[in-house]
C-alpha cells in the first residue's frame, strides 16, 4: 500500500497522467463539437430544398473548384501528421517546416471558400436569399470558422516552438492541435459529401 | 458610436424602476460596506481570482441565492396579477410587461437559480467525494463560472438599459423574430443563455474528466458514492446537449442579426424546427438538473437512516437508463404541433418508460430508510417533502404523456403546476437539503435546525397553496401566461389562493435568510469541530471542517462503497501518516475574471449593435487566451511542514471536542 502511494507522487508519472487528462478532456470537447456539426447538418437537410425561388445547390456550386479546396485540406491534414512524427523523432527544424506547410495550406483553403462565398454574394445569392442558402452559409461557414481558429492556434504553437524549442507543453499542445485539425478534415469530407456531392447530384 | 443605445433605454414604469433602484443600491451598499471595511484586496484575493473549487462553488451558490430572491419577486407580481385582473380590472402590469416577467422568471429560475445551485454544490463536493485535491482543469473551471456570472449580469442588466424578452423562457419562433419582437428583449434572452450555456459546457468536459480520471486508488466505479454517479449522469447530458442550444441560439440570433431565414415564417424558414431543436436540449436539461437532485438524495437518506443505500447497482443502473432515455422524450412537449399519431406514440410510450427507473429510485430511498434508524433533521424533512411532491408531480406527468390527455392540456395551467411540482419538488427541495447538509462541512458550523424546519414546513404548505390549485385551473380550462380574464370564468378564488401559497413561499424563503443570519451570529453554539456532524458514510466527511484548501493532506486510499464508514468501523481514521508529502495547487489568476467580464461587454456589445466595441472584446478574449496559454508557470508547491502543521491543529481541535 505504501509503495502505491509512493509511485504516485513520483513526478514523471504526475506529469504523465495530466498529458492524459488534457487529452481525455479534449477528446470530449471535440465530442460536443461534433454534436455541434451534427445540429447544423440535421439543420441544412430540413432546410436544402427550401429554396423560395432561389437558386438550389445544383445551380450554384462550381464542383471543380471545390475539388481543388478539399485536396488543399486533405493535404495539409498529411502534413499535420508528417508534423506529428517530426514531433517523436524530435527534430525541430523538420517539425516547423511542416507546420508552416500544414498553416500554407490551411489558409489557402479559407481563402479560396473566402472568395467562394463573395462570389455567391456578388451574383445575389447571400444567406438572406432563402433558407437553403442561410443554413449553407452557416454550416460551411462554421467549419470556416474553426479552421480560421485552427490557424490563430498553428500560429501561435509554431512561435512558442520556434521560441523555446520542443519543451513538454508545446508537445502535449501539438498532440491537441493535430487532433482538432484531423477533426476539421473529417467534418469537411462530410460537408463535400453531403452538402456538395449530394447538391449537384 | 453606442449602436442603437439610446436614453429612451433608460425610461421605464414604476415597478421596473423599482427594482433597478433595489438592485442598484444594493450594489453601491455593498461597495460602500467593502470599502469601509477594506475588503477589496480580501475579496480579489480570496475569492475572484482564486482557482479553488470550494471558493468557485460558494460563488456560483451565493450568486443563485440572489437569484433565487430575483425570480420569486418576479413570481409575486405574477400572481398578484393574475388575482387581480379579472373583468373590468386589469391589474397592476401591463400585457407586454406581464410577459417579460413571466420569461425573465422562466429563464432566471432555469439557468441561473438551479444551473447555478447545481455547479455550486458539484464543485463544492464531487472533488472531495472522490478523493481528489482540485478538478481536471481549475482554470477552465473559473472561465465557466465567470461565463455563467456574465449571463446573470445581462439578464439583470436588461431591467435597467432596455427591455427584457417577451416571448417566453423558450422564445419560439416566429414570435422571437425581428419582424415580431424587434426590441433587444429577445437579444439580451439569447446572449445570456449563450454566454452562461458555454460556460455550462466547459463544466460539463471538465466534471466528467474529473470523475473520469481523478479517483483516489481503490475507488473504482462501482464504488462511487451515488452523487458523484448522479453527477456524472448529468454532465454527460450536458456535453451532449448544450451543443444543440449553443446552435439554436446561434441560429436565431443569426436570423436575427443578420437577417438569414432558419426560424422566419417567410423566405422557407421553419418555426417548427426551432421547437425541435430547443427541446432536443431542453428535455434533457431537465435531466440535468434533477439527477444530482436523486444524487443528493441517496447520500441523505442513508446518511439520517444509518444504514447503507439500498440497493446501490440499481440506483446506478436507473441513473444510466435515465440518462440514455431523456433523449428519446423530447417530442412530448409538442404532441400537438401534429407529426402524426404514429411518432406522438412512440414517443408516449417512451415518456412513461422513463418513469420506471425514477419509480426504482423513490422506492430503493424508501427500503433505505424502512427498518433504520431514521433522524429526521432538516435534510431528511426535505426528502420526505420531495416524496411527496414529486410523486404528485409524476403521476400528472404520466397522464400528459399520454397524447390525446395532452391535446387537452397542453399549454394550460395544469402544465405549469406540473412541472412546477417537478422542479420545485424535484430539484429546488433537493438542492435545499443538500446546502443544509453540506453547509458545515464548509463553513464548520452547522445551520439552526429550528428555523431551518419552520423554512421547510412554509415551503411545503406555501407549494401546496400555490400549484395545487392550477391542477383545477387548468382542467377548468385557464391557459399558461394568463395576464387577464373574464369574471364569468369564476376562477378568481383559485388564483387568490394560489397566490397566497406564493406569500407562503416567500415566508419560508424569509426563515431561510433568519436561518443563515442567526446560525451565522450563533456558530459557537453549532461548531462542528469533528468533521463529521451527521456521522456520514463518504469521504467528504474524512476531512476536517472547514475544509483545507488542499482537500486531503494525504491521497485516501478506498477498500469499499461507503469509504469513510468503514474507516471509522475499522478506527484506521486515527492513524497519521509520519511524514507529511508537499502538495502542488494552481496558482491564482484573474484571467478568468477578465475573460468573464470582456464577454459580458461582448454580449452587450451584440445587443446593441456596437460595432467596435464587438470588435475589441472579441480580439481581448483571444489575446488573453494566448497569453495564458503562453504563461507555464501555473502551479505552486504547498511543503509537507505547513501541512502538518494544520493537520496537527485540526486533529487537536476534534481530539478536544
Amino acid at each position: 500500500m505504501n509503495n502505491e502511494a509512493v509511485a504516485l507522487n513520483s513526478a514523471e508519472i504526475l506529469e504523465q497522467e495530466n498529458t492524459n487528462k488534457t487529452m481525455f478532456g479534449f477528446w470530449l470537447y471535440l465530442m460536443t463539437d461534433c454534436v455541434l456539426f451534427a445540429v447544423l447538418f440535421a439543420t441544412y437537410a430540413v432546410l436544402h430544398k427550401n429554396t423560395f425561388g432561389g437558386p438550389g445547390g445544383a445551380e450554384i456550386f462550381n464542383m471543380p473548384y471545390i475539388l481543388v479546396e478539399t485536396m488543399l485540406l486533405l493535404t495539409s491534414s498529411f502534413t499535420c501528421g508528417l508534423a506529428m512524427l517530426a514531433v517523436h523523432k524530435k527534430q525541430r527544424k523538420a517539425l516547423l517546416i511542416a507546420l508552416a506547410i500544414t498553416f500554407g495550406l490551411g489558409l489557402a483553403f479559407l481563402s479560396m471558400e473566402l472568395f467562394e462565398f463573395r462570389h455567391l454574394v456578388v451574383e445575389g445569392n447571400s444567406w438572406t436569399r432563402s433558407a437553403f442558402l442561410s443554413s449553407y452559409f452557416t454550416l460551411v461557414g462554421t467549419h470556416g470558422l474553426h479552421i480560421t481558429v485552427g490557424l490563430f492556434w498553428l500560429a501561435t504553437l509554431g512561435y512558442q516552438i520556434f521560441k523555446n524549442g520542443l519543451k513538454q507543453h508545446a508537445v502535449k499542445r501539438l498532440g491537441l492541435f493535430s487532433l482538432f485539425w484531423h477533426f476539421l478534415d473529417i467534418i469537411w469530407i462530410f460537408i463535400f459529401t453531403v452538402v456538395y456531392l449530394m447538391g449537384v447530384s | 458610436m453606442l449602436g442603437k443605445l439610446t436614453l429612451d433605454a433608460l425610461k421605464h414604469d414604476e415597478i421596473v424602476m423599482f427594482g433597478v433602484f433595489t438592485m442598484v443600491g444594493a450594489g453601491v451598499l455593498a461597495i460602500i460596506l467593502l470599502t469601509y471595511f477594506k475588503k477589496w484586496k480580501w475579496l480579489w484575493k480570496e475569492w475572484i481570482t482564486s482557482l479553488d473549487p470550494k471558493k468557485i462553488g460558494v460563488m456560483y451558490i451565493l450568486v443563485a441565492l440572489l437569484m433565487l430572491f430575483k425570480g420569486i419577486f418576479d413570481t409575486g407580481l405574477l400572481r398578484v396579477q393574475q388575482a387581480t385582473s379579472v373583468g373590468s380590472s386589469q391589474g397592476i402590469l401591463s400585457a407586454d410587461h406581464f410577459q417579460q416577467v413571466f420569461s425573465a422568471h422562466g429563464t432566471i429560475m432555469i439557468f441561473f437559480v438551479a444551473m447555478g445551485l447545481m455547479f455550486g454544490l458539484i464543485n463544492l463536493v464531487v472533488p472531495l467525494q472522490i478523493g481528489a485535491r482540485d478538478v481536471a482543469f481549475p482554470f477552465l473551471n473559473s472561465i465557466s463560472f465567470w461565463l455563467f456570472f456574465a449571463g446573470m449580469m445581462l439578464v439583470n442588466i436588461s431591467l435597467a438599459i432596455g427591455e427584457f424578452s417577451a416571448a417566453g423562457w423558450l422564445a419560439y419562433p416566429p414570435l422571437s423574430e425581428l419582424a415580431y419582437s424587434p426590441g433587444v428583449g429577445v437579444d439580451y434572452w439569447i446572449w445570456s443563455l449563450q454566454i452562461a450555456g458555454i460556460g455550462s459546457l466547459l463544466s460539463g468536459v471538465n466534471f466528467i474528466t474529473t470523475i473520469l480520471r481523478m479517483r483516489c486508488p481503490g475507488m473504482k466505479l462501482m464504488r462511487m458514492p451515488l452523487f458523484c454517479w448522479s453527477v456524472l449522469g448529468s454532465m454527460t447530458l450536458v456535453v451532449f446537449a448544450f451543443p444543440i442550444l449553443t446552435v439554436t441560439l446561434a441560429l436565431l440570433a443569426l436570423d436575427r442579426t443578420f437577417g438569414m431565414h432558419f426560424f422566419t415564417s417567410t423566405f422557407g424558414g421553419n418555426p417548427m424546427m426551432y421547437v425541435n431543436l430547443i427541446w432536443a436540449w431542453g428535455h434533457p436539461e431537465v435531466y440535468i438538473l434533477i439527477l444530482p437532485a436523486f444524487g443528493v438524495f441517496s447520500e441523505i437518506v442513508a446518511t439520517f437512516s444509518k444504514k447503507r443505500l439500498f440497493g446501490y447497482k440499481y440506483m446506478v443502473y436507473a441513473i444510466i437508463a435515465i440518462t440514455i432515455l431523456s433523449y428519446l422524450v423530447w417530442l412530448h412537449h409538442f404532441f400537438t404541433m401534429g407529426a402524426g399519431s404514429n411518432v406522438n406514440s412512440f414517443f408516449g410510450i417512451m415518456t412513461m418508460i422513463i418513469a420506471i427507473p425514477t419509480g426504482v429510485k423513490v422506492f430503493n430511498w424508501l427500503f433505505t430508510m424502512y427498518r433504520g434508524r431514521v433522524w429526521f433533521a432538516t435534510p431528511m424533512l426535505w426528502f420526505l417533502g420531495f416524496v411527496f411532491t414529486f410523486t404528485i408531480g409524476g403521476v400528472t406527468g404520466v397522464l400528459m404523456a399520454v397524447p390525446p390527455i395532452d391535446f387537452q392540456l397542453h399549454n394550460s395551467l395544469f402544465l405549469v403546476a406540473h412541472f412546477h411540482n417537478m422542479v420545485i419538488g424535484g430539484v429546488v427541495f433537493g438542492y435545499l437539503a443538500a446546502l443544509t447538509y453540506w453547509f458545515p462541512k464548509f463553513f464548520g458550523f452547522r445551520l439552526n435546525e429550528t428555523l431551518g424546519k419552520y423554512s421547510f414546513w412554509f415551503w411545503i404548505f406555501g407549494f401546496a397553496f400555490a400549484f395545487l390549485p392550477l391542477y383545477a385551473l387548468g382542467i377548468m380550462g385557464a391557459t399558461r401566461r394568463l395576464n387577464h380574464y373574464d369574471a364569468s370564468q369564476g376562477w378568481q378564488q383559485l388564483f387568490i389562493v394560489a397566490a397566497f401559497g406564493v406569500l407562503l413561499i416567500m415566508i419560508g424563503i424569509g426563515f431561510m435568510v433568519l436561518q443563515y443570519i442567526v446560525s451565522i451570529i450563533q456558530r459557537k453554539k453549532n461548531i462542528d469541530n469533528t468533521g463529521d456532524p451527521w456521522d456520514a458514510r463518504n469521504l467528504e466527511w474524512s476531512t476536517a471542517s472547514p475544509v483545507p484548501f488542499y482537500n486531503f493532506a494525504k491521497t485516501p486510499i478506498v477498500r469499499g462503497r461507503n469509504a469513510w464508514w468503514e474507516m471509522k468501523q475499522s478506527k484506521i481514521r486515527f492513524d497519521a501518516p509520519i511524514e507529511y508529502d508537499k502538495i502542488v495547487l494552481p496558482k491564482n489568476t484573474p484571467f478568468g475574471f477578465y475573460i468573464g467580464m470582456l464577454a459580458l461587454f461582448f454580449g452587450f456589445a451584440v445587443i446593441w449593435h456596437i460595432l467596435w466595441l464587438v470588435i475589441v472584446c472579441f480580439l481581448a478574449i483571444i489575446s488573453l487566451i494566448v497569453i495564458r496559454s503562453n504563461n507555464d508557470d501555473t502551479e505552486y508547491v504547498v511543503p509537507g511542514k505547513v501541512i502538518e502543521k494544520i493537520e496537527k491543529a485540526n486533529r487537536f481541535k476534534a481530539q478536544a471536542s
